[in-house]
């Protein structure tokens, strides 16, 4: 008896959930998973660790030894600022609804996180959770930049351009794909960043080295990197961090973050083996440095195609990489005479640039991808994937043209000739990477 | 007493102390120096660049020893740092005019 009325009080709260469910959809949706959230957390603290340390240990080795504190410094102090002004506005400019202007920009609604308290939700996930989880990467992203205008920037041009590059490139790139802007709407492809993060910040790179110009002695009389066991550490934090940045994209603990985690892995490993090889052929040596730097390229070119390929994809896509962003790194530097010093275009825009157009192709069934999207052909999807790469890349180039002018009118962009002789670490910061006494 | 200084390829550093060693030279001064010579620098590359690196790394070796040392120790510096490869460095000897151990006060030979 006692049974039977227990049944029926549960019969009649399932048929009650199953209405409400019923006549709002949105709710099954809407409830927090902790699975979900414990991934996301753990993810945002990798993605974090890319930049805090991992990136800037990646450049700190490769600049001259009297240069590498202000390259950590960069890192460092733009990690900060980012955070600073994600909160301020660039969150809400992101990510919130942009009314009329949805399309191309987010509104002000959630600036300093107006109204969002620890009940909001963001899909399965708190708001809050979600906030820190992409403010990681408007961390990276600028950060990535630079390794274009090392060892010769001023410090105070560094925050200025970074703080105007967050508000006026990263936030429209990043509400045009993720926010709900017009190429989400379009449907464009780009799991994890290659659009929003790598032709962003690719792009912006190679137009600031130019607007900057050359470090002093370049090509010819440049010194070579001076640390490489701290680049390839940097290197190693980068790759595990990874698989926040790519995984965590899933923003669920499912089969979309542990297929996407085995593409981001595989990529990484076929890239870094094709960079040596082809070094190897072509130097007689496969160099650290090269091996390194394909793992780097082969991540930033699975980023946008991780969670919609397979393995097969991802190995094409890491031999692609370390195929083309070698030779980009090459073009760059000795026929265009760019000093992008660090080569943040021929890995970071070139790979991004590569994966986005190659998941097109691999998220296709037939290629053993995870399906496109229904009523896209592989045609069909690499016409809206050109149109994502070319006009967020003339967002970049313009957008970081014009503001690499304006902090040339307020700050200068570059230090004097004996202080960039002197090295940042002692004309900027008054520090010293290496005492040898 | 002389002094003799020797800028040598650094792989060889330990094949010239137990050089020394077993002629009975007990001490030398080992500093990690830069230069150039003949060999006038190499090449590295990275990222497909190359880079000239003017400055190579050397060792430079100085010992101070008797007269009738002097010869022995060429030799044995000389024979132990030798490749016949380029850049395998010099050996420079010069009068040394005084000697004094610092803890004793000994001077001359008996301070080396």
């Amino acid at each position: 008896m006692k049974i039977k009325s227990r049944s029926i009080w549960s019969w009649g709260l399932t048929s009650f959930l199953l209405f409400f469910i019923a006549i709002n959809p949105a709710h099954a949706e809407s409830k927090l998973s902790a699975g979900d959230t414990a991934w996301i957390l753990t993810s945002t603290a990798l993605v974090l660790f890319m930049t805090l340390p991992g990136l800037a240990l990646f450049y700190g080795g490769l600049v001259r030894s009297r240069n590498v504190l202000s390259v950590l410094m960069h890192c460092f102090a733009i990690a900060c600022l980012a955070s600073v002004a994600w909160l301020v506005v660039v969150y809400s400019l992101a990510f919130s609804d942009g009314g009329g202007l949805n399309s191309y920009i987010g509104g002000l609604s959630k600036a300093f996180l107006t109204g969002v308290t620890t009940e909001s939700l963001s899909g399965s996930i708190p708001e809050t959770v979600f906030f820190m989880f992409q403010m990681t990467f408007a961390i990276i992203t600028p950060a990535l930049i630079v390794g274009a205008f090392p060892e010769r920037i001023k410090f105070s041009a560094v925050l200025l351009f970074s703080m105007l590059w967050l508000v006026v490139v990263y936030a429209p790139a990043c509400h045009w794909v993720w926010g709900g802007g017009w190429l989400s709407d379009l449907g464009v492809m780009d799991f994890a960043g290659g659009i929003v993060v790598h032709v962003t910040a690719g792009v912006s790179a190679l137009v600031l080295a130019v607007v900057l110009g050359r470090r002093r002695g370049f090509p010819s009389d440049i010194r070579p990197p001076h640390n490489p066991g701290m680049t390839v550490a940097g290197a190693c934090m980068l790759w595990v961090g990874w698989f926040g940045f790519n995984a965590g994209s899933a923003l669920a603990a499912d089969g979309n973050a542990g297929m996407a985690m085995v593409v981001t892995h595989i990529s990484a490993a076929v890239a870094s083996l094709t960079w040596a090889f082809i070094e190897w052929i072509k130097f007689g040596k496969p160099s650290v440095v090269g091996i390194v730097t394909g793992t780097i390229a082969g991540l930033a070119s699975i980023t946008p195609a991780s969670g919609f390929v397979g393995p097969i994809g991802a190995v094409v896509i890491g031999v692609v990489a370390g195929v083309v962003c070698q030779w980009f790194a090459t073009w760059i530097r000795t026929t265009c005479k760019i000093d992008d010093s660090l080569d943040v275009f021929a890995v970071h825009g070139v790979g991004g640039i590569i994966g986005t157009l190659l998941v097109a192709v691999f998220a296709s069934e037939s290629f053993g991808g995870l399906g496109l999207a229904e009523g896209a052909t592989i045609g069909s999807q690499m016409l809206v994937q050109i149109t994502g790469i070319v006009t967020v890349a003339i967002l970049s180039g313009i957008a970081t043209w014009i503001i690499a002018k304006i902090v040339l009118g307020f700050t200068g962009l570059r230090v004097s000739e004996e202080e960039e002789i002197d090295g940042l670490d002692i004309s900027a910061h008054g520090e010293r990477g290496y005492d040898l006494s | 007493m002389k002094m003799i200084v020797a800028v040598i390829q650094p792989h060889r550093q330990d094949d010239v102390r137990s050089a020394l060693n077993s002629i009975g030279v007990h001490g030398m001064t080992v500093t990690e120096v830069q230069g150039y010579g003949r060999q006038g620098g190499h090449k590295e590359i990275y990222r497909g660049a190359e880079y000239d690196v003017h400055f190579v790394p050397k060792t430079k070796i100085e010992i101070v020893v008797s007269d009738k040392l002097e010869t022995d120790a060429v030799e044995a510096i000389a024979t132990a740092s030798k490749t016949g490869k380029i850049g395998d460095g010099k050996i420079f000897v010069y009068d040394a005019s005084r000697a004094l151990r610092i803890r004793t006060g000994e001077e001359g030979e008996d301070a080396l």
